[in-house]
């Protein structure tokens, strides 16, 4: 009967998410029961099933509408962004339209419902589907007399669709104690799909639950779905894998003395970075000075602001120093701004996701993460996070998240448990001492980089944030005045210290200029006492010939013997007898 | 393929108000199909005789027209004229309540 195929063959949804919790989509040439309450989705996701078969997967559908009339479908799923005119145009769907009034039938014996599969079987021909989607079968009870026959009949067609090979689902609406009001789980065996619709804290979450799934593996697990203007999105709970790329490139946090901090480069590119503290410590500050870097190297930030506005922001940060607007009116920088109560967790996820997509940053600000906590969601919160968070690093975007933490808590404690996820986290303290508060930032960890250990005390100035200097004092670090006190003394011990080493030096150049005057003196002294004693040599040499002189002319004059005269005065003696 | 509907055309003047324009959409020749037709026949031939005139649609052949008429149940007889428009499925085998179906009888019975 069944025609052969192979085990285990799937069909596509498309619909994002669902693929993955069922192993691949829907049981091939099965009839899978997609059953909830009243507008939960069922619908809808019957008819992306089709429509995303038709667009996607080549496989032309048939939608059996058992309640909406095809112009009621059209309306409706357009504004989900289904343009079902143009399917059925290209002949990749048929929509039919099953009229059933009660009041208008008279049953009178026995009948089938062979003109429903003649009128399927036609449809089906008529395109060729694959596909086939009965929303709503169970109003045939209520529009048709004689439940037994119906069942019977019900039972047939769901034997038929198998025969056919097409892939089908059925919908139906949740019943007493039943999955379906008519017990349709009877029939449909072979798949079914749980859709929910709860209201938990005044925000209304959609969850979808694979009940059954004969001869496949598949998630087991509530997971919460959204609808919005691209159709259905199923959030897997559990992370995709471990699987993104880390760069090694780094950008700066705007802040250069924490980049100096942050082995001199600040943080990786991709990675995710925490920023909490408690109330008023600068964490949006922080925040502000990151994007306002980025959009000056000309990147793209997008600001997730969950507790004020985007006016508010730029105003308190231009307060700083800071000043966004510029980069807001180049398209640089862009706020989303919602209330977390707004929306349930699964579509402010989903509205991320599109705004990111939408805008293509290669920041994204989330100030603050745990607005979102309410009493009793921690989990879904975190499991939500860990989706932004994988969602992030898959896509190479630098995550930025500030996390308020509450007055009197640990400072490694955030709310949202999500420190294991996050790859750099910078702790921002107030210090009370000495009847003064004042802002200390730390790093409690960055994966991959030598970072500084030290507390650093920083002021938000009308320049921005400025990390000071650190003054260890004998009770820990020194902030506020107590820094400015140890900083005037140091200031004050410098001063003394160089007033001395000048006097020292000047005294050097005293003994200096005193001892060149003494050796100037002395050789002065030197210079006169030569002098003497050269003319005194000079005399006597002077005299000593003049005497020599003497006695030769008074030789002369005595006319003394020439012998004694040789012998005396020889040479002037034969010079005078030639 | 022949039908019970080809020898059953006997409307006398067609475009009488008072003509009764029925169809009768069975799927090929079923037992139920040709009880439905016999029924039909003998109750039109005992309460409208001379106004009436059966058309009887083999789905099988024209599958399209279950679709534009709305049919899910075989057989289902479908008073097109006059007005409003009734519908009875089944083999027409309780003659009192097709009389009913047809405004024959009160309802209210």
């Amino acid at each position: 009967m069944i025609p052969a195929r192979p085990p285990l063959a799937k069909s596509p949804t498309g619909i994002q998410g669902l693929d993955e919790i069922t192993g691949g989509g829907l049981p091939s040439g099965r009839p899978t029961l997609v059953c909830g309450d009243a507008g939960c989705g069922k619908t809808l996701l019957a008819m992306e099933f089709l429509v995303r078969g038709a667009t996607r997967f080549k496989e032309p559908g048939v939608f059996m509408a058992f309640e909406e009339t095809a112009a009621e479908l059209s309306q409706n799923v357009a504004s989900l962004g289904f343009d079902l005119e143009a399917l059925i145009a290209a002949e990749l769907l048929v929509v039919d339209h099953v009229y059933l009034e009660r009041s208008e039938f008279e049953e009178t014996g026995e009948f089938d419902l062979e003109g429903l599969f003649i009128r399927l079987g036609f449809a089906i021909d008529s395109i060729g589907a694959r596909r086939v989607v009965l929303d709503m079968v169970e109003t045939l009870f209520a529009g048709l007399p004689n439940p037994l026959i119906l069942r019977a009949e019900l039972r047939r067609l769901f034997r038929w669709l198998k025969n056919k090979g097409v892939t089908a689902i059925i919908t139906g609406e949740r019943g007493e104690g039943l999955l379906t009001r008519a017990g349709l789980e009877e029939y449909v065996s072979d798949c079914v799909i749980v859709l929910d619709h709860r209201v938990a804290n005044l925000v209304s979450t959609r969850r979808l639950r694979v009940a059954k799934y004969r001869g496949s593996t598949h998630g087991t697990n509530e997971y919460p779905f959204i609808i919005d203007a691209d159709g259905i999105t199923v959030l897997p709970v559990t992370s995709l894998g471990l699987q993104h790329i880390a760069t090694t490139q780094r950008v700066s946090t705007g802040v250069p003395r924490l980049d100096a901090m942050l082995s001199g480069a600040g943080f990786y590119r991709g990675s995710s970075i925490l920023v909490s503290g408690t109330a008023g410590t600068g964490k949006t500050s922080l925040a502000g000075h990151f994007a306002a870097a980025a959009c000056a190297r000309g990147e793209r930030v997008l600001y997730f602001a969950f507790e004020e506005s985007p006016s508010q922001i730029i105003r308190n940060q231009g307060s700083v120093g800071i000043d966004l607007a510029p980069w807001v009116q180049q398209g640089l920088l862009q706020f989303q701004a919602t209330r977390p109560s707004f929306a349930g967790l699964e579509l402010h996820l989903t509205t991320m996701h599109k705004a990111i997509h939408g805008f293509q940053p290669q920041i994204v600000i989330v100030d603050p993460l745990n607005s979102f906590i309410t009493a009793g969601n921690e989990t879904e919160v975190k499991a939500m996070l860990m989706r932004l968070l994988d969602f992030l690093k898959l896509s190479q975007i630098t995550g930025f998240f500030t996390s308020l933490t509450a007055g009197g808590s640990p400072l490694d404690n955030t709310d949202a448990a999500i420190s294991s996820l996050i790859d750099t986290w910078l702790v921002l303290l107030a210090i009370d001492a000495g009847g003064e508060r004042n802002r200390a930032l730390s790093i409690l960890k960055s994966r991959g980089m030598a970072h500084s250990n030290q507390i650093r005390e920083f002021l938000l100035t009308d320049q921005g944030m400025q990390l000071r200097d650190v003054y260890v004092g004998p009770g820990g670090v020194l902030t506020g005045s107590a820094r400015l006190t140890q900083e005037a003394q140091e200031a004050e011990l410098a001063l003394s210290r160089r007033q001395e080493s000048e006097r020292s030096r000047r005294e050097l150049e005293h003994k200096r200029a005193t001892l060149e005057a003494q050796i100037a003196a002395l050789r002065t002294e030197f210079a006169l006492q030569e002098a003497d004693a050269l003319a005194l040599i000079e005399r006597h040499q002077a005299h000593a010939t003049q005497a020599a002189q003497e006695r030769s002319q008074m030789a002369l004059i005595r006319h003394a013997d020439t012998a004694a005269a040789d012998t005396t005065d020889g040479d002037d003696t034969a010079g005078r007898q030639p | 393929m022949t039908t019970p509907a080809d020898d059953a055309r006997t409307p006398p003047d067609q475009d009488s108000p008072d003509t009764w324009t029925l169809r009768l959409y069975v799927a090929g020749q079923t037992p139920k199909s040709i009880t439905a037709f016999d029924n039909l026949k003998r109750i039109c031939e005992e309460h409208l005789a001379g106004r009436f005139q059966i058309e009887v649609i083999d789905l099988l052949e024209q599958p399209q027209l279950a679709r534009g008429d709305q049919i899910l149940a075989i057989p289902t007889l479908v008073r097109r004229l006059p007005e409003p428009v009734r519908k009875i499925i089944g083999d027409l085998s309780n003659t009192e309540r097709v009389l009913i179906g047809l405004d024959l009888l009160p309802r209210a019975h």
